[in-house]
């Protein structure tokens, strides 16, 4: 190994030569090589972290440049999958870090083989849905997960511990239904930063052996209007939680609880099917309303709205129909970018 | 009233007389929140008996989805 490359991180006497050394033996996984994983996931390679695995579904789109980090021009001319050109620029940021690339979904089977081997999750998804199958999977495998989230200004974080935090499952009811995301009310790059900065802190602590300098909080800051928040939530654990308590039963690693989707034949069309039903059209319409390049047409059954070259059509039972494509992935990437 | 909302300074109305009435006041009424009182996390069933007084401090953090 060379001598002088964490020099920096080792006088740093919380880390330390051992740290290092752990470190180097750590593997991590990172869900999401978006804004969030972008930079999750160099901060983790300049490290030292002996080996990460990234998991993204989507590809390098133009408007991804003003805040993902990882990615050129370049990327986005030739549409690289967010994975692979992550995992291009990291091996020549640091080249003793093993890095897998998975161009897919985090689902449950690939989850399965990843988690048990891995030390830490890094959240960097865009949805509650993914969120709350990896929480289920981090408790089942006793594994910790960072939770981290950004919209406009605002940041959110939290480190779930197994046995020690509440999860998410217990945090349930403080989900949104239909939150504002990144691409309907936009995002600012320093945001990013600062969520980042507070996982992946967290991340070194846990990785090095520091467990006792965790926050225990959930922390959320809004750059824009000066704010900043730590809440401890120690008490927000639930004795009967279906996921982390003893009567446990991981509910979102069921099959069913997935979001579901179909290929419509012959229409260029994809179904989905969200777990979380009953959709209240007007707040989807308002949120959306806020970002003036979507057309927008909305009647008492259906909203429908263009974007792209896509038609999104939503109906009151949360389904959606997603017309111009007939790539399941594709399509979910759509759903979850405009309706949470 | 003066009380102290996620760090900063707040003059509220006598009209907000509870965690409720600020919640309402700062329009975030339809968003789920975790809601710290004087560093007592609160049911939402209890936002409306937490009577705020002056030099209170009310602590709001949301969850986002975005990544
Ligand atoms: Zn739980």
């Amino acid at each position: 190994m060379e001598t002088n490359r964490y020099h920096r991180q080792i006088l740093f006497a919380p880390i330390g030569e051992s740290g290092q050394e752990k470190l180097s033996q750590s593997h991590v996984l990172i869900i999401g090589a978006g804004a969030l994983g972008s930079s999750s996931a160099e901060a983790l390679t300049r490290a030292g972290v002996g080996h990460i695995t990234l998991i993204d579904r989507d590809y390098v789109e133009e408007s991804n440049l003003q805040r993902q980090q990882l990615f050129s021009e370049k990327d986005m001319e030739q549409k690289m999958p967010k994975a692979i050109a992550a995992r291009q620029r990291l091996s020549e940021v640091n080249s003793h870090v093993k890095i897998d690339a998975i161009v897919g979904d985090a689902e449950v089977d690939i989850l399965r083989k990843i988690v048990p081997e891995a030390d830490l999750i890094i959240d960097a998804t865009d949805n509650f849905e993914t969120r709350l199958l990896l929480n289920d999977m981090a408790q089942k495998y006793q594994k910790p997960w960072i939770y981290g989230a950004i919209v406009a200004s605002y940041g959110v974080t939290f480190t779930v511990v197994p046995k020690k935090t509440p999860c998410l499952q217990c945090l349930q009811e403080y989900i949104p239904v239909n939150g504002a995301t990144c691409d309907s009310v936009g995002v600012i790059q320093p945001v990013v930063q600062k969520v980042v900065s507070q996982q992946i802190t967290e991340a070194l602590k846990l990785l090095t052996g520091n467990e006792a300098a965790l926050s225990g909080k959930i922390i959320s800051f809004d750059l824009w209007n000066n704010e900043h928040v730590e809440i401890e939530v120690a008490s927000l654990r639930k004795a009967d939680c279906p996921s982390c308590s003893e009567k446990r039963s991981y509910p979102n690693l069921a099959y069913d609880s997935h979001l579901k989707t179909a290929v419509l034949c012959g229409r260029n069309t994809v179904q989905l099917r969200p777990q979380r039903k009953q959709t209240d059209l007007n707040e989807v319409a308002k949120e959306l309303q806020k970002n003036n390049q979507i057309k927008l047409f909305q009647n008492p059954y259906l909203l429908s709205f263009e974007v792209d070259s896509f038609r999104i059509v939503l109906f009151q039972d949360g389904r959606a129909l997603v017309h111009g494509t007939m790539d399941q992935m594709e399509a979910k990437n759509i759903y979850h970018r405009y309706l949470g | 009233m003066k009380i102290t909302v996620n760090g900063n300074g707040l003059e509220v109305q006598e009209e907000v007389k509870h965690v409720k009435g600020l919640i309402d006041f700062l329009g975030l009424e339809d968003k789920p929140l975790i809601i710290e009182h004087n560093q007592q996390i609160l049911q939402k069933e209890e936002h409306e008996k937490a009577v705020l007084e002056n030099g209170d401090k009310v602590e709001i953090v949301h969850f986002v989805g975005g990544g």
